[in-house]
C-alpha cells in the first residue's frame, strides 16, 4: 500500500495535529490551504526550484566516500547536504517558507533558532526576498553561538535574545508563538524543522523531501540500486524526514533515525526523544517528548546545539511506531569519533548533527557487511562547529578568536 | 445545571457582569496561593480559575509566565492542584482549573477529571486544546459533569465560533486581542465585535479576558460581555507584595475595584 500522510487535519496515526490557542486556528487552516495551492501550482514550484538551483546549490551531490567506506566496512554514500548556501538542509526549507510568505503578502518573518543554523537560514532568505526578519533565540544559545548572532545581525535580521524559562530553543519556540498570535495579519512563522502543529510538519516534509528524491535518483545511477540503508540524525527531524520520504514505499530499505544520546540514555542527559522519552504534547503536537511525570518538559543535552531539543516531529513517532522508520541513540562520544574519523578520512568538517547520522552507520555497517550500501544525509557543515570540536578535542591552547570568513 | 450555570443565572438576574478572577496554583507556595484565591474571592470575585503551573506556556505574558516558573522551581506538582481547588470551592465560588493540554493528557484526561470533580472544581479552561483535538476531554467531563470553556479569538471564523460555542459549557472564554495573557493600557476594540459575533450563534455566556487590570476597564467589558477575566493584574499584587499580608491586601483591593466595575455601577 502506498503510504499517504497525514490525513486532512495533520494527524500521522495518533500522532500530530494541531494543540494551539484558538487564535493561531484559523492562520494555520489559511496557511495549510496556502501551501496546498502553491504546491499545486507550476509556476511557485519553477520559482522555488529556480531559487533552489541559482541560489542555494541544489542539487546537493551524492558522494561515495572511499575512505571512510572502507573503514566503516560498508559502502558509504554521503549526500552533500554540507554544501547547500548557509551550509545544510535547512535553506531548502527557508527558502519555500520564505517563498510562501511572499505570495501570501506577509512583509514580516519570525524564527526561532538553537544553535543559529536556521535562523541564518531565515535571515538569509529573508535578505534574498526581501523581507522583515526576526529571529528568536535562547539566551544561552546566544552567548554559546555568538558569531551566528552576528551572522544573522549581518544578513539583516534582528535577535531577540529569550530569557523565559530554560532560556534555550524550546523557549526560542514559545516566545515566537507568543510574537505570532500578536502579529499574524502580517507575519510568517518561518518554522524551523518538521514539527509543531498542522500544517508544519507535512509542508516542511514537503519541503526538505528533495534530498532523498534527490538521493534515491542519484543512487540509481550510481550503484544501479537502492541502498540498503538510509541514515539520518533526529532533533526536531527535518533532514531526516527529508531523506526517509523518497523511501517510504521501499520496503526494502531500512531507514535509520540517529538521536542525540548525549551522555546515554541511561544517564537522563540526552535528547533522544523517541528512545528515551513518552508520548505528550508539545508546540501543537502531539509526538514523543522528554516529559517528568507531570508532562512538565525536561531539557535535553547534546553537544549538538541542533539536536538539543525536547521533542520532535509526529512523523517519525508514527513512523517509529508503525515500525517503518527505527530511532537509535547516539552518545558524544560516537557522534565525536565519528566526526573524528570524516575529517581525517575524506576531509570533510561534518556538522556535529551530521556526525550524529555516520556514527550510526558505522554502528549499522557492522550488522549489514561489506556488501551493503548505506546513504547518509550529511546534513550540513561543521564550520559552525569548530569551536566546539576543538575544545572537545583539547586542540585549543588558549582562546580562540575566529575570523569573520573563515567560516564561509 | 452546574454551579457555573447557576452564577451566571444569578448575575443574569442581578443585571451585571460575573467577576472571574485567576491565580496560578502553587505561587509562591500552595498556602499562599490558597490565602491569596481567599482574598480576592472575599474582595468579591464570583469565579476562581486556578492556574496549573505550566513549563511551555505559550499563551502567557511575563507576569504569569514569571508566577509559574517561580511555583515550578518551588516544587508544585500536579496533584496539589486539586487541593487547591478544593480550597477555593469551599469559599462558595465556583473553581475552574486553567490549564495547557500536555498535564492533563499526562495525568490522565479522565483521571484528572475524576479528580477535579472530587475536589469540588467545576471545569476546565483550556488554552491550547480546541474542539477539534478534546474528544476524550469532552468524554470524560460528561462523565463526570464538568464545564469545558474552549477559548475563541478575533481570529476565529464564523464557523470555529459555532463549533465552539457548541461544544463549550459553563462560559465562552473570548480572548479581547490577539495576544497573550498580560495587563494592557486600553480595552480591546476587538472585544465588542467578537462578542457581538458570537452572540449571533449561541446564548451562553461569555466571558472576556486578556488586558482588564481595574475598575475602570472592568466596567467597559461589562457593558458587552457576562463575565470579565482577570489575570495577570492579580498575579502581579504578589509578585510585586513586599511581604503576603501587603499581597493579599492588594488583591483584595484590586477584587473590590474591579468588582465595582462589573456591577456597572
Amino acid at each position: 500500500m502506498t503510504y499517504a500522510q497525514p490525513d486532512a487535519t495533520g494527524h500521522f496515526g495518533r500522532f500530530g495535529g494541531r494543540f494551539m490557542p484558538e487564535a493561531l486556528v484559523a492562520p494555520l487552516d489559511e496557511l495549510a490551504a496556502a501551501w496546498t495551492e502553491a504546491k499545486a501550482d507550476p509556476a511557485f514550484s519553477a520559482e522555488l526550484d529556480r531559487m533552489l538551483r541559482e541560489y542555494a546549490n541544489i542539487p546537493s551531490p551524492l558522494y561515495e566516500a572511499h575512505r571512510f567506506s572502507k573503514i566503516a566496512g560498508a559502502r558509504i554514500l554521503l549526500k552533500r547536504e554540507d554544501l547547500n548556501h548557509t551550509g545544510a538542509h535547512k535553506i531548502r526549507n527557508v527558502i519555500g517558507q520564505a517563498l510562501l510568505a511572499k505570495r501570501i503578502g506577509k512583509p514580516r518573518a519570525i524564527a526561532e533558532t538553537g544553535a543559529g543554523q536556521h535562523g541564518v537560514a531565515a535571515a538569509t532568505a529573508c535578505a534574498y526576498l526581501d523581507l522583515e526578519c526576526t529571529v528568536y533565540m535562547g539566551e544561552v544559545d546566544t552567548q554559546r553561538q555568538a558569531l551566528n548572532v552576528a551572522r544573522m545581525k549581518m544578513l539583516g535580521a534582528e535577535v531577540i535574545s529569550v530569557t523565559s524559562g530554560s532560556r534555550t530553543l524550546k523557549d526560542a519556540i514559545n516566545e515566537a508563538l507568543r510574537d505570532w498570535v500578536a502579529s499574524v495579519d502580517t507575519t510568517s512563522y518561518l518554522f524551523g524543522t518538521a514539527a509543531g502543529p498542522h500544517p508544519f510538519p507535512s509542508m516542511v516534509r514537503d519541503l526538505t523531501r528533495g534530498i532523498g528524491d534527490e538521493a534515491r535518483a542519484q543512487c540509481l545511477e550510481l550503484t544501479g540500486a537502492l541502498p540498503d540503508a538510509a541514515v539520518a540524525c533526529v532533533g526536531g527531524g527535518s533532514n531526516a524526514i527529508g531523506l526517509f520520504t523518497a523511501f517510504i514505499d521501499d520496503a526494502d530499505v531500512k531507514l535509520l533515525g540517529v538521536e542525540a544520546g548525549g551522555d546515554g540514555v541511561e544517564t537522563g542527559r540526552h535528547a533522544a526523544t523517541i528512545t528515551g522519552g513518552e508520548v505528550g504534547v508539545l508546540h501543537g503536537a502531539r509526538s514523543f517528548l522528554l516529559q517528568d511525570e507531570d508532562g512538565q518538559t525536561i531539557e535535553s543535552h547534546s553537544i549538538s546545539a541542533g539536536l538539543d531539543y525536547p521533542g520532535v516531529g509526529p512523523e517519525h513517532s508514527y513512523l517509529a511506531d508503525i515500525g517503518r522508520a527505527s530511532y537509535v541513540p547516539a552518545t558524544d562520544a560516537a557522534a565525536m569519533s565519528a566526526f573524528d574519523l570524516l575529517c581525517k578520512s575524506e576531509g570533510i568538517i561534518p556538522a556535529i548533527e551530521s556526525a550524529h547520522a555516520l556514527a550510526g552507520a558505522l554502528e549499522l555497517a557492522k550488522e549489514l557487511g561489506p556488501d551493503s550500501t548505506i546513504l547518509v544525509n550529511l546534513s550540513g557543515r561543521g564550520d559552525k562547529d569548530v569551536h566546539t570540536a576543538a575544545e572537545y578535542f583539547g586542540l585549543l591552547d588558549g582562546p580562540v578568536v575566529l575570523d569573520e570568513g573563515v567560516e564561509e | 445545571m452546574s454551579a457555573v450555570d447557576e452564577l451566571f443565572v444569578r448575575t443574569r438576574d442581578e443585571n451585571r457582569a460575573a467577576l472571574v478572577g485567576y491565580l496560578p496554583a502553587g505561587f509562591p507556595t500552595k498556602a499562599q496561593s490558597i490565602a491569596g484565591i481567599e482574598a480576592m474571592v472575599d474582595g468579591g470575585v464570583d469565579l476562581v480559575e486556578v492556574g496549573l503551573p505550566y513549563s511551555d506556556p505559550v499563551m502567557d505574558g511575563p507576569v504569569i509566565q514569571a508566577a509559574a516558573e517561580q511555583a515550578l522551581a518551588a516544587g508544585f506538582r500536579v496533584s496539589d492542584v486539586f487541593d487547591v481547588v478544593a480550597a477555593s470551592a469551599a469559599t462558595g465560588a465556583p473553581t475552574v482549573i486553567m490549564t495547557y493540554w500536555n498535564p492533563v493528557e499526562r495525568y490522565g484526561v479522565e483521571r484528572f477529571a475524576a479528580d477535579l470533580a472530587a475536589a469540588g472544581g467545576s471545569g476546565l479552561i483550556t488554552p491550547d486544546l480546541t474542539p477539534d483535538e478534546a474528544g476524550p476531554w469532552i468524554d470524560a467531563s460528561e462523565k463526570y459533569g464538568l464545564d469545558r470553556t474552549f477559548l475563541v479569538a478575533p481570529s476565529s471564523t464564523d464557523e470555529r465560533l459555532a463549533m465552539t460555542a457548541e461544544a463549550s459549557s459553563g462560559f465562552i472564554y473570548a480572548t479581547a486581542v490577539m495576544g497573550v495573557t498580560g495587563a494592557r493600557e486600553q480595552t480591546s476594540s476587538l472585544a465588542p465585535e467578537l462578542v457581538s459575533r458570537l452572540r449571533q450563534v449561541t446564548d451562553k455566556p461569555v466571558g472576556v479576558g486578556l488586558g482588564v487590570s481595574n475598575g475602570a476597564q472592568a466596567r467597559e467589558v461589562a457593558e458587552f460581555a457576562d463575565a470579565v477575566i482577570v489575570g495577570s493584574a492579580l498575579v502581579r499584587c504578589l509578585l510585586d507584595a513586599p511581604d503576603e499580608s501587603a499581597g493579599l491586601d492588594a488583591i483584595r483591593t484590586l477584587a473590590r475595584d474591579l468588582r465595582a466595575g462589573v456591577e456597572r455601577k
